[in-house]
């Protein structure tokens, strides 16, 4: 059959080609009303109540306050969080109030007779202010949620190296900045609450659902209509939205349809956290690595969201793809009066690796070594352990990645024909080419790497706790003389391809063609929880469950053929005659060899990693600080590529928002307010900013992973992007650049500060 | 005010406020929801469609400015028979993963192939400058331009 290694279409493509795809702001319903809310213009301060204008005449319009909430928190890892505020006010853009109406118009009218009367309380801004209790908005410390992770004596081993090295490294918010914003609609009948929106975790929202009206399972129903991206943006916030839709929806009696325009979105859904990571590392005089401490503090902003996790996995991440025999970890993350941060693509590593892979060309810098060659001679092999403990069983394909890269981007050639660090070369060696009849366009090229490593799957004991279900279903159309199948998960597709995925994995356990298997809409009605789609888990944890699912559904229709003779279709056919729709449902199970321990932070953090080396050439502009990135090679081990054009589509999709975090994007805070929550002054890469990539997929097979081997590939190219440009930059103009974005302003300020 | 122009092809007349936006025409009373709202400020590009030929964003361009004159949407791209080559070769090529950028995108290509039915990487990339696609890294829908315009010349060569 080979479906799995084959770049079929996909299946949800034709929809999408011709406009037929229906997006939740493309749906309605009779009566539908549209509903705004109501934000705080301040980052901290005490609700007393919200003025209604006297001249406006509220006729047609819905108004929810936090009275109206029946449980008013938003049921993620903590309930810290109110649908609505109440009492204390706790960052700018808070929700307050909501209202519904019939036309835009009116709708922006009511929106602006209402105003909430806050008295402001004195905020806190940063990470310094949570730390120094300037003033105390979470718990006795303003401490989310700490950390540790050790293996051998850290210090002491550090101590005793010849090299020791002290950096601190700074990375900033990134916007998910999906092309499609935030949308919900929501209605109300006999048989509960009903929900279709834009959204990653179908079930997530049903939980927040069930908690804030008091329901049971049955009597919810959360839809994934088409999802115009998501990155983590839709993982956790979709919940809040839903709810909003839901109670103006239940007061008003009407469906009720929330959009977000950008800046909405942009100002008051979550961001990547800001990170600040110190490392002290150890290592002799060649090099060899022994020992590093890291600490890191991540900035949560003012609710809890998923910030333990983020910080968890970030800390997990932080000691790089590198053997280290000591090493110490500790990760702390605090509360501000900003929007709340939650998830993005790569959770937490990103924040870290950056850290790991700026540390590691300060070490190639002090020693005089290729930076590539100092990462190679460290790099994690199967056999070592990483610092929970974890033995690397299998599945370690760095070494291959780096080779890749290295080669195909002409590494060797290009940095011997470039020299070392440019700070060492003069300034006309830093010339691209001389003027024809003028003065020279100082321009300098350079080019840098990065090795970098993703944890796929829950981390820990999540897959253990969550038992992810699917089920595939096998029946009969009237007209159809061959059975039929529909993969029923979770799990959705937010435009990485899920759809098509399972449907190759299925059909190829089932040994059917492809258009005999569909995918259906997850429906939490209809669908079991296959968990949720995030952690780089769909393929390789919920393909799992698929490829089990469709395995036991082919062993049972081929044990009825050879009992009763016939092909394989009129057993399949003689088992829908005596059961109906046949279904084949299956739980996850964790392979019995991994063990982890949440007290200690100690054994298997992920079943298996992903891995990957980033080689980035560019090219700055010495009078602009411009940078250009003029190619990008990226060798990344994926297990198995299930389906190649759509793995390579996630590698050079996340490795560009990893070059846009570094090259373009850069939040605005003042006082706790963004001040750039539009796409003319928040800039992501354009087609003519994207460098052509070159992409190659290294498969180095997971013997736990679907289809002969696959890993999840979502996060790990989000991880090597920023350090490989910083590289490439400190190589073309000797700016070294600890701290992100490296936007041409950034770079100026680095320079006159004589860096 | 009363507007008459050609949608896709075909005559549509209807009454709408001479500031209402092209793209609220086309999404609410005509129902041609493929064209997508990313920003409503003319920097995404989810909503760009074909004014007489020429790529505009419908999210800056006003019903007033619509009488008389032609407009293709993506609902109007495809063949008799099925997807047209651009949007076959976005099927396989990887060049659609969400699709909200989708429509904006085939729009702004079916513009560049229509004047340059051979064009080059830098010409590609040039044409769709105006559209934001935050899934891709763009690398995907070039090579699904690229080979639309390699299979267009095959099969109508001339």
């Amino acid at each position: 059959m080979a479906l799995v290694g084959r770049s079929v279409p996909r299946s949800d493509g034709p929809a999408k080609v011709t406009g037929t795809a229906r997006y939740v702001d493309d749906l309605t319903r009779p009566g539908v009303l549209l509903g705004a809310t109501l934000r705080s213009p301040v980052a901290r301060g005490r609700l007393v109540g919200i003025r209604r204008d006297p001249g406006f005449d509220f006729t047609g319009v819905t108004v929810v306050t936090a009275e109206d909430v029946p449980v008013n928190v938003v049921a993620l890892i903590e309930e810290d969080q109110p649908v609505l505020a109440s009492g204390e006010v706790r960052h700018t853009y808070e929700p307050i109030a909501l209202v519904a109406a019939e036309s835009p118009i009116l709708l922006a009218r009511a929106l602006r007779a209402l105003t909430p009367e806050i008295e402001p309380l004195p905020p806190v801004l940063s990470v310094a202010d949570a730390l120094g209790r300037k003033a105390q908005i979470h718990g006795p410390d303003n401490i989310f949620a700490t950390y540790r992770i050790a293996k051998g004596d850290a210090a002491k081993a550090i101590a005793e190296c010849a090299v020791r090295l002290t950096g601190t490294y700074r990375t900033h918010h990134q916007e998910q900045l999906y092309v499609e914003p935030q949308g919900m609609l929501a209605f109300w009948d006999a048989r509960g609450a009903h929900l279709v929106g834009s959204l990653q975790c179908p079930f997530y929202v049903h939980k927040g659902v069930k908690r804030t009206f008091s329901l049971d399972d049955a009597h919810v129903d959360v839809t994934q209509a088409v999802t115009g991206g998501g990155f983590g943006g839709k993982e956790e916030y979709p919940t809040l939205l839903a709810l909003h839709a839901l109670l103006l929806s239940k007061k008003s009696g009407r469906p009720v349809k929330m959009i977000y325009d950008r800046q909405e979105d942009i100002e008051a859904t979550t961001k990547r956290h800001p990170a600040e990571v110190t490392i002290t590392s150890g290592c002799d005089r060649e090099g060899n690595l022994s020992a590093v401490s890291i600490r890191i503090v991540m900035d949560g902003g003012a609710y809890v969201t998923l910030t333990p996790v983020v910080l968890s996995r970030g800390a997990l991440h932080a000691a790089g793809a590198y053997r280290w025999e000591h090493v110490a970890i500790e990760a702390v993350a605090v509360a501000t009066n900003t929007p709340p941060n939650g998830a993005f693509r790569g959770f937490g590593a990103p924040q870290t690796i950056w850290a790991i892979e700026r540390h590691m060309d300060r070490i190639a810098r002090e020693i005089s070594k290729d930076p590539l060659a100092l990462r190679e001679q460290n790099l994690l092999r199967v056999g070592d352990t990483t610092p929970t403990g974890q033995f690397l069983r299998e599945s370690v394909g760095v070494q291959q990645c780096v080779e890749e890269a290295r080669n195909a981007s002409g590494w060797d050639r290009k940095r011997a024909a470039l020299g070392p660090a440019a700070a060492a070369r003069p300034v006309s060696a830093m010339l691209r080419r001389p003027a024809p009849g003028g003065p020279a366009p100082r321009k300098a090229r350079g080019i840098g790497a990065s090795v970098f490593l993703h944890g796929a799957g829950f981390t820990g004991s999540g897959e253990r706790t969550l038992k992810g279900r699917v089920a595939i279903d096998m029946y009969r159309l009237l007209a159809e003389k061959k059975p039929r199948f529909t993969i029923r998960t979770a799990s959705t597709d937010i435009g990485q391809g899920t759809e098509t995925v399972f449907r190759q994995i299925a059909a190829e356990a089932l040994w059917v063609s492809m258009d005999r298997v569909d995918f259906a809409i997850p429906s939490t009605a209809t669908v079991p929880d296959s968990g949720p789609t995030v952690a780089s888990r769909t393929v390789m944890i919920v393909g799992s469950i698929v490829e089990h699912a469709a395995r036991d559904l082919f062993a049972r229709i081929e044990q009825n053929r050879q009992g009763l003779g016939g092909s394989f279709d009129d057993a399949a056919l003689r088992l829908i005659a005596r059961e109906g729709t046949v279904v084949s449902e299956k739980t996850y199970e964790t392979p019995p060899e991994l063990v982890w321990d949440d007290a200690t932070y100690r054994g298997d953090a992920y079943p298996v990693f992903g891995w990957g080396c980033d080689i980035a050439e560019v090219e700055v502009d010495l009078d602009t600080f411009e940078t250009t990135v003029l190619g990008f090679w990226a060798a990344q081990d994926v297990g198995k590529a299930i389906h190649p054009v759509m793995c390579k589509g996630q590698i050079e999709g996340g490795t560009l928002q990893a070059i846009g975090w570094a090259l373009n994007e850069k939040l605005v805070l003042e006082n706790g307010r963004i001040l750039n929550p539009r796409m003319t002054n928040y800039v992501v890469p354009t087609s003519l900013d994207a460098p052509r990539f070159t992409t190659i997929l290294v498969e180095d097979p997971y013997s736990k992973g679907p289809g002969g081997g696959a890993k999840g590939i979502g996060e790990l190219p989000m991880d090597g992007g920023a350090p490989a440009i910083a590289a490439a930059i400190e190589h073309a103009t000797g700016i070294v650049r600890d701290d992100l974005p490296l936007l041409p302003e950034d770079l100026f300020a680095a320079r006159k500060a004589g860096s | 005010m009363r507007l008459t122009f050609v949608v896709n092809g075909r005559s549509r007349t209807l009454d709408a406020p001479p500031l209402a936006r092209l793209l609220d025409i086309l999404r609410g009373p005509l129902g041609l929801t493929g064209t997508k709202e990313g920003c409503g400020e003319g920097e995404c590009g989810s909503c760009t469609v074909l004014l007489d030929g020429i790529p505009v964003n419908a999210c800056l361009v006003v019903a007033g400015q619509c009488d008389g004159r032609t407009v293709q949407t993506v609902e109007g791209l495809g063949r008799k028979d099925g997807l047209s080559f651009l949007q076959e070769a976005f099927v396989k090529e990887g060049g659609a993963q969400c699709g909200i950028c989708t429509p904006g995108i085939l729009m702004a290509a079916h513009a560049l192939l229509a004047a340059n039915p051979q064009p080059g990487e830098g010409e590609i990339r040039e044409s769709i400058a105006g559209n934001i696609c935050r899934c891709t890294g763009y690398q995907r829908i070039v090579e699904s331009i690229r080979n639309a315009a390699k299979e267009q010349a095959e099969h109508e060569p001339g």
